[in-house]
């Protein structure tokens, strides 16, 4: 510790608390309390706070995001094929500017690539939800079913998406339902988890209410069952769309059709490695925001 | 005395891992109607264990338990429970809380203005009448206990069943709520019943006071009449040299017969 430094630390003789005697003496409120009396400390402190979360929090991400793009520069400089930074944000730009055009079956706007994608993940999750959420209620309520389903959950939960593909080729003989059919079988696992845990931990004194008041199974479920789950199932439908997102590109790649996964593929074909950035970049982002969506949700059922 | 709530040799025992636990044997009582009983005890003694007993919320193991002479089958609306911490349903405003109680109870007869009626009035009653749309997470304690009460007192039970109601609230607002309890309790006339380790609260409350031996294997060790006039004031009653014996007695046994070896 250097002398200047030792010299910071010292109070300052203005800055000693209960300071500015002169204005104290005067019977002049402080600036601070005066600021408050006009409405003007609100600001002030929410500044402060705006300043704080700047520093501690907007300043590390955006230094985190700064030196990836300076590592993948570096990486790209000393590659052949890898493109940089640059050049990918050129590509984009020109990828976004007419996001849906549609040149036929293998040449689509990204735009459409992404719909496509979004489409089969919501039809996939989508069935799964209507399947898992009633089925974990039930697993969770009777424990007979619970037992009988234990076995067969954790059984087919670990299996890896994509080996369900084949089947799913094998039973509906055509490339688009099989992939529904393989978000389907690999988002419904947490959706059914989650919602049985979430019954079975619903608290005794919540139940106890509902045989003293004797209420019918019926308003046992809207009343207390459901919103009590509630935020257990919506745990379990953040995890669903977060695997049914993961697995989509995967499924897209072996079954093809309009679709990110399949359009990553078309492009490593093409060898346009930029076009392939810019899909893991898609997916990266979508993921993100779907994410944030479904928090956003679960905070309104937060009690 | 006409036994409203009886209670004939009744027990309790639990199966454990370490083999039977017989938590209350040989409970005989007799509850009158309109009477406020009050059951104290050393925790642990099993006076909650009786309470759920009554509330049909556990099956006694032995014995015989009517309620209006009826037995006790399981648990119903008739016999309202105020439970230690509330158990308000957190998703439901004070008025939604109470008014699940009330469309259950008089739903069948009434159209809704009635049920309505009938909530606001059971929330006016204990106070919070200014609060009928906060959720329980915007109220105090002491506010979430008074809901509690209104929604066991609107649903006109047989008998109101109080598990230390005021346990959880400092001591000021506990005072407060005793003495609404002692001012409702005395305009409904209901039967009540309540479990408490507060000396107290159970002589300036009560019309008897049912003192409990320590477990495992509780019993009734002992009633105490607590034969001061009606309505009974706070403030009087400190002065009250009858009153000073009544909670001498009380503290006598729970402290020399009672002795816990481990405080």
């Amino acid at each position: 510790m250097n002398v200047s430094q030792i010299k910071k630390d010292l109070p300052q003789p203005d800055s000693v608390p209960g300071g500015n005697s002169v204005e104290k003496m005067a019977g002049v409120p402080p600036p601070a309390a005066r600021l408050s009396s006009d409405d003007g400390a609100r600001p002030g402190r929410s500044a402060n706070a705006m300043g704080e979360l700047l520093v501690h929090k907007v300043l590390p991400a955006l230094l985190g995001l700064l030196l990836f793009v300076l590592l993948w520069a570096l990486l790209a400089e000393q590659s052949v094929n890898l493109p940089g930074p640059a050049k990918t944000w050129q590509s984009a730009l020109e990828l976004f500017d007419d996001p849906f055009y549609d040149n036929g079956p293998n040449d689509k706007g990204i735009g459409w690539n992404i719909v496509h994608s979004l489409q089969r993940v919501g039809l996939g999750f989508g069935m799964a939800a209507l399947v898992g959420i009633p089925l974990g209620f039930m697993v969770g309520r009777f424990s007979f079913l619970n037992y009988m389903t234990a076995p067969i959950i954790s059984l087919l939960r670990p299996v890896s998406p994509l080996a369900w593909l084949p089947i799913g080729l094998l039973v509906f003989k055509e490339a688009q339902p099989a992939a529904i059919w393989v978000i389907f079988i690999s988002s419904i696992w947490p959706m059914i988890i989650n919602t049985a845990v979430g019954v079975s931990r619903v608290p005794q004194d919540y139940l106890n209410v509902a045989r003293v008041l004797n209420l019918s199974e019926w308003r046992i479920f809207t009343r207390i069952l459901f919103p009590a789950v509630l935020p257990y199932m919506m745990t379990g439908i953040r995890l669903s769309i977060g695997v049914a997102w993961l697995v989509i590109v995967a499924a897209e790649m072996l079954t093809g059709g309009v679709g990110l996964g399949f359009w990553v593929w078309d492009e490593w074909n093409n060898l346009n490695v930029e076009h392939i950035i810019i899909a893991i970049f898609v997916v990266g982002i979508i993921g993100l925001l779907l994410e944030q969506l479904l928090l956003l949700v679960a905070k309104r059922f937060e009690y | 005395m006409n036994k409203y709530v009886l209670l004939e040799d009744v027990g309790q025992v639990f199966a454990t891992r370490k083999g039977a636990f017989v938590a209350l044997r040989d409970i005989n009582l007799a509850v009158g109607q309109g009477e406020f009983v009050s059951i104290i005890g050393h925790s642990g003694c099993g006076k909650s264990t009786l309470l759920n007993l009554i509330a049909g919320l556990n099956k006694a193991t032995s014995g015989v338990m009517l309620c209006a002479g009826r037995e006790i089958a399981g648990a119903g609306p008739d016999r309202a429970v105020v439970f230690q911490n509330h158990s308000l349903l957190p998703w439901l405003s004070c008025f939604g809380n109470v008014y699940l109680a009330v469309e259950r109870v008089f739903g069948r007869n009434e159209r809704r203005p009635q049920l309505r009626q009938r909530t606001t009035a059971a929330l006016e009653m204990v106070g919070l009448g200014h609060a009928l749309h906060k959720m329980p997470h915007e109220i105090s304690g002491g506010m979430k206990q008074r809901v509690g009460i209104a929604r066991a007192l609107s649903m006109q039970p047989k008998v109101l069943l109080l598990d230390e109601p005021f346990g959880a609230l400092d001591a000021l607002t506990r005072a407060h709520l005793q003495d609404e309890l002692l001012r409702i309790v005395a305009a409904a006339g209901s039967t009540t019943i309540m479990v408490t380790h507060d000396v107290d609260e159970a002589v300036l409350l009560s019309d008897r006071v049912v003192m409990m031996s320590n477990g495992p294997a509780a019993t009734i060790g002992g009633i105490l009449e607590v034969d001061l006039p009606r309505p009974r004031d706070r403030l009087t009653l400190a002065a009250n040299p009858r009153y000073a014996m009544l909670r001498g007695e009380l503290l006598k046994f729970l402290y020399e017969r009672q002795h816990r070896a481990v405080a």
